[in-house]
């Protein structure tokens, strides 16, 4: 016999729901009970019960007190069992897993318990025998299915928060989870700019250089006509613009020395570019990723300083002091350089922030500009 | 005279045997990867080994130090760098003991064939053959005051004695007299207390050592 599967699932979901329901309602319920117990206790002391009454009371407080972080992991347990939701771990905070237990856990459990009663109308239809109890019983039992489903919904959205995390805590945590997430965003980015850089290496730049010696063995060997030889020097020259050009590009994404010595042997490249004095006082090597973002930050102040200041020197200081590496760059070129406009500052200030650092410029019109940033490398 | 050619890339390979032949050498050997360099360079002894500095397998700075190693072991053998990229550091490096019969060049500088034919029997001969970007990137971490006493003529002269050019290759890279050239150059050596030599590598090491390179 085939079952039909929409019935299979209602049926798997019913039996879920009511082990769900049945499991839930003595673990919300004994913390009630206890507290109960211990009214009833300390009702007996005032009215003057006897002498073992206040040991029976201690007895029953140091087995509510234990058994409050017992419940709490026997629900998550059975959120997690039964409807594969992850209560988060809470940290410790006794007085509010108690107030759950008793006030939510007391709710939560009686609505548990009529639920169940629906349930076990057969029972009470044949033990009573009323004409009224069989219809009551038999609308019970037609309501258990959605009404069963209805409090396992409500459950599973209001004991997470409630059992779970506070906003606090959920904040912290989150705020964790993102420090995490941005580290590897900033790996990430970093690994591709290096897999890049390989991959023109390996490709472009080689078979641009292979291109400009064979147009150079061309013009040295061959005997040509003049207005040959004038193509030929003219394709040349462009090779040799295209990998200088090229180079240059690719030298600001994540050049290999900057693995292999550091940063202090990587500026010497920027710099030579634009001719700018450079000073660099490093007593040890950033972490990999400050390094990284300390070179695009030189290379692109570099890069805009050649393309728009006009300047005649261009000053280069880094300087690792304690934990902060702090760069400086200033050139006595013409300001004006707003990090509002422009796609080039906003990337710089985006990379500096990244890495929790600081980002300052100072670019009045007419000049100079200096550019500060302070990237914080401690280990 | 012979030589060794290290570089990965096959279609760059074949180019650079042809201007080193063109350069009057043999190549007794092609290498790959620094493991074949150094072995081949163990067999033939040659007087010149072209390397690429970025090769397999970790493509970072293998060429480098190959060349130290060469230059340890088989001192007779010039030792010639070509990289897409060159660093201050690595110059350094090789001039640190010695700056005879070395070179680092940029890649793209054997397209200029007739120039960097000069530059292989240069270094192949025991002179010195630097790029232009190393002596720039040399010259930014120097502090500019006794740099500032140079004219601007005479800084380019500074530069093309680093290079490890002769007074001949200076004047025609400045198209003026050689005479012109000898003039600047005592003045150069003059504004920056470098003490006069004649001997075309005695001067470089001068130079590259006002430069903080050498020994």
């Amino acid at each position: 016999m085939k079952i039909d599967p929409r019935l299979r699932r209602g049926l798997t979901r019913l039996t879920r729901n009511t082990a769900f329901l049945a499991l839930g309602a003595p673990l919300h319920l004994l913390t009630g009970l206890l507290l109960v117990v211990i009214a009833t206790l300390i009702w007996d002391i005032i009215g003057g019960g006897d002498s073992s009454t206040p040991v029976i009371l201690g007895f029953t407080v140091a087995l509510t007190a234990l058994c409050v972080p017992a419940l709490t992991a026997a629900q998550r347990w059975r959120f997690r069992q039964l409807l594969g939701i992850d209560v988060p771990r809470q940290g410790r905070q006794p007085a509010r897993q108690l107030g759950y237990h008793s006030l939510a856990g007391a709710l939560f459990g009686t609505l548990e318990a009529l639920v169940l009663l629906a349930a076990l109308a057969p029972a009470w239809i044949y033990a009573f025998d009323r004409p009224y109890v069989t219809v009551a019983g038999v609308l019970a039992l037609a309501a258990f299915p959605p009404s069963a489903a209805a409090l396992v919904r409500l459950e599973s959205q209001v004991v997470p928060s409630l059992l779970g995390h506070n906003r606090e805590e959920a904040l912290a945590r989150r705020v964790e989870d993102l420090t995490l997430s941005r580290a590897g965003a900033v790996d990430a980015a970093a690994a591709e700019r290096r897999r890049i850089e390989r991959d023109l290496h390996d490709g472009a730049q080689q078979r641009l250089v292979s291109l400009a010696l064979n147009l150079g063995l061309a013009r040295t060997t061959l005997d040509l006509p003049p207005e040959a030889r004038e193509v030929i020097d003219t394709a040349h020259r462009e090779a040799k613009e295209a990998i200088e050009e090229l180079n240059n590009l690719v030298r600001g994404l994540h050049p290999s020395v900057l693995d292999e010595l550091g940063l202090d042997a990587a500026l010497s490249g920027l710099a030579a570019r634009t001719a700018a004095h450079l000073r660099v006082d490093l007593p040890r090597r950033p972490p990999p990723p400050v390094e990284a973002v300390a070179y695009f930050v030189v290379s692109e102040a570099l890069t805009n300083v050649a393309k728009h200041s006009n300047s005649t020197r261009t000053d280069v200081t880094v300087t690792l002091l304690g934990d902060m590496l702090r760069l400086v760059i200033s050139d006595d070129g013409l300001g004006g350089a707003d990090p509002a406009r422009g796609t080039g500052l906003t990337g710089l200030a985006q990379r500096v922030r990244s890495v929790d650092g600081t980002f300052r410029m100072s670019s009045p019109v007419g000049g100079p500009t200096t550019m500060s940033v302070e990237l914080p490398c401690a280990q | 005279m012979r030589a060794v050619i290290a570089e990965d890339s096959v279609l760059l390979r074949v180019g650079l045997v042809k201007v080193v032949e063109m350069a009057g050498f043999e190549v007794v050997a092609e290498a790959g990867n620094a493991a074949e360099l150094l072995a081949a360079v163990e067999e033939h002894t040659p007087d010149l080994a072209l390397i690429d500095v970025r090769m397999p397998p970790g493509f970072t700075d293998e060429g480098v130090r190959a060349a130290l190693s060469i230059r340890d072991t088989h001192p007779s053998t010039a030792v010639l760098l070509l990289s897409q990229y060159v660093e201050e550091r690595y110059a350094t490096t090789l001039l640190a003991t010695n700056t005879r019969g070395v070179g680092y060049l940029l890649k793209h500088r054997v397209a200029d064939v007739e120039e960097f034919i000069e530059a292989l029997r240069r270094v192949a001969n025991g002179g010195t053959a630097l790029d232009p970007q190393v002596i720039s990137q040399l010259l930014v971490r120097r502090p500019s005051d006794p740099l500032d006493r140079l004219t601007p003529r005479e800084r380019e002269v500074l530069t093309l004695m680093a290079e490890g050019r002769s007074n001949a290759g200076i004047a025609t890279q400045l198209v003026v007299s050689e005479s012109a050239v000898a003039k600047h150059i005592n003045s150069i050596l003059a504004k920056l207390d470098l003490p006069k030599a004649d001997a075309d590598h005695r001067r470089v090491l001068a130079v590259l050592h006002f430069l903080g390179v050498g020994a």
